[in-house]
């Protein structure tokens, strides 16, 4: 550690606190970090298909459409009774509306000439600003009680409780289980649809039960990463995996460690620098990685396929001569 | 046992109020090699889609070996056209053509290695067994080409629904697929090939469909592959380079 303390003394000496932390056993910093090293792992694992089966941006719409159910949740909890921020409550809204997002989506690319990426961007932004507006009203209503609801927007990781933890536990484990269960089918459904079918496999459930489990990791992520950077965090470690190998199953173990990688060295970064927002210092890393990846790659990383153009031309050369 | 692999009677497609398919009435006996011959547009795609419900009929019926196609799925196998799926993604050969093996091994189960052997012989089956570990993107069209094949040979379907297998291929695939063609007669299995290139069809064929919008003519290919019989079916889009004789020289125009 000393001579990174001598290099750059104040990042040495909060890494020496942010051991100190786990070394004197904080138990908010473990619980913050077991729960986004779950999720990464997660949203990693299931990242996979959303990409595989090309759903990314539908993925992004629908955490943008969470927002406004948030706020709907709260306002509901409160009136009720004293359980605004009941975190299964504001779940639910979440679920709520971001589900309703997507069938907004789709209802307007069936019922109208709108095509499908302008029905993604009108539905993201209207669903996001009537969020922020939402939330805005509820937080000048009800004041300090409200106060934590715009963690769901950037995320925030140290607000983990261990309640919250257990939440993404839950959903994790049960969603990385579902990948390892489902990879055959789930492959078969993003490769060849039609194969799929004639086989006789139930696509629409498969794909209920893929687009389920992408869903659930999005909502017990939105309040450690936010609902902005939650879809990164399912996007960018499969993305980043993808330049490292040509299999499914290798794509989905590299997948799922980059995103828990990430979890764990955005999650103590934003513990120890405070003003570091986590969602998207978990993001920074996650896109770090993906950098590293798109060059370094073994696969299809940019070095990899300049050495393979090089072998492909020096044999050209070779029979041409020959 | 004499049961047809294929019967359709009165299968008509609409497709956005345009009707593609009307009433296509014809019968497969076991054992033969049916090529679907017709113009651009006329529904040769759309007829095998139909038939194995891949988008919905508005009319009509279609029995597999006297059954309906859910009840015989294990004994039918499609080929469809080569575009139809994403070589990017990240599999192997191998992978894909264990992939004609997943309905057999059932859910929640993984892929083993006799699995991945009778994926390895069904691509050694097709001449290119040395390409097994290969990245899909990295094959030729006529490699693809193979690997769908074995795909659809690993089910050991008794049926086999293709859809332009010669398109765009080499000439050794085209050869391949033609000794596989014949392979499957011999074992008394059938197959239904949508087809292009009218030269090749007395040599790789027994009996034909031309096919229309609806059916122009079916049956053996002596009799039903005629000049006037193709004309019909391309209504003047056929340049006759010759007459058609045994050799059966003509080509399509835009085709």
């Amino acid at each position: 550690m000393t001579h990174i303390s001598l290099a750059v003394p104040e990042i040495g000496s909060s890494l020496l606190a942010a051991m100190g932390r786990l070394g004197l056993g904080d138990h908010n910093t473990r619980v913050v970090v077991f729960a986004s090293v779950l999720l990464g792992l997660a949203s990693g694992g299931v990242g996979v298909f959303t990409l595989l089966r090309r759903r990314a941006l539908i993925g992004d719409a629908l955490s943008h459409a969470m927002l406004p159910g948030i706020g709907v949740a709260f306002l509901i909890g409160s009136t009720f009774g004293d359980f605004g921020k009941n975190l299964l409550l504001l779940l639910t809204g979440a679920l709520a509306s971001g589900l309703l997002g997507v069938f907004t989506i789709l209802g307007i690319r069936r019922w109208s000439r709108t095509q499908e990426d302008a029905a993604l961007g009108i539905v993201l932004s209207v669903f996001f600003g009537l969020g922020l507006v939402l939330l805005g009203l509820v937080q000048q209503i009800g004041g300090g009680h409200a106060a934590g609801l715009e963690s769901f927007i950037y995320g925030k990781t140290a607000s983990i409780t261990i309640r919250d933890a257990f939440w993404i536990a839950a959903i994790s484990v049960p969603a990385l289980a579902l990948v390892l269960v489902l990879m055959k089918e789930w492959s078969l459904v993003c490769f060849d649809e039609v194969q799929a079918r004639v086989g006789g496999l139930p696509i629409g459930m498969v794909d209920v039960v893929m687009m389920g489990a992408v869903v659930a990791v999005l909502v017990v992520g939105l309040q450690a990463v936010g609902v902005i950077l939650m879809i990164a965090l399912l996007v960018i470690p499969a993305a980043a995996a993808r330049f490292w190998t040509q299999r499914v199953s290798t794509m989905v173990l590299i997948s799922a460690l980059i995103g828990g990688l990430s979890g764990m060295v955005g999650s103590l970064v934003s513990a120890v620098a405070e003003d570091w927002p986590s969602g998207a210092t978990i993001v920074l890393v996650a896109a770090s990685i993906f950098g590293f990846s798109l060059f370094a790659g073994t696969r299809r990383g940019l070095f990899a396929r300049y050495r393979e153009r090089q072998s492909a031309r020096r044999q050209a050369i070779g029979e041409v001569n020959a | 046992m004499s049961e047809l692999p294929l019967a359709v009677s009165g299968l008509s497609v609409a497709y956005q109020g345009q009707t593609v398919l009307r009433r296509v009435d014809f019968e497969l006996p076991a054992g033969s090699l049916m090529g679907v011959v017709g113009p651009n547009g006329a529904g040769k795609s759309t007829l095998l889609k139909a038939c194995l419900n891949l988008i919905p009929t508005s009319s009509g019926e279609v029995r597999f070996f006297g059954r309906p196609y859910r009840d015989v799925r294990h004994r039918v196998a499609y080929i469809p056209q080569r575009e139809s799926v994403d070589w990017d993604f990240p599999v192997r050969a191998v992978d894909v053509v264990a992939m004609g093996l997943y309905r057999q091994i059932g859910w929640f189960r993984p892929v083993r290695k006799r699995h991945l052997d009778q994926a390895h012989a069904a691509l050694a089956k097709m001449g290119i067994a040395e390409l097994a570990g290969r990245q899909i993107d990295q094959l030729s069209g006529g490699q693809q080409q193979r690997v769908f094949l074995a795909r659809a040979l690993v089910q050991g379907a008794d049926l086999y629904l293709m859809d332009e297998p010669f398109a765009a291929v080499d000439a050794s695939t085209e050869r391949a697929i033609v000794e596989i063609l014949r392979g499957l007669r011999a074992a008394g299995k059938t197959a239904v090939v949508i087809h292009h290139d009218l030269q090749s069809v007395r040599d790789y064929f027994d009996r034909v469909l031309l096919l229309n919008g609806r059916v122009i003519a079916t049956g053996p290919v002596e009799e039903t592959f005629t000049a006037e019989n193709l004309q019909a079916a391309y209504q003047g889009r056929l340049v006759v380079l010759d007459r058609l004789s045994e050799s059966g020289v003509a080509k399509a125009v835009g085709s």
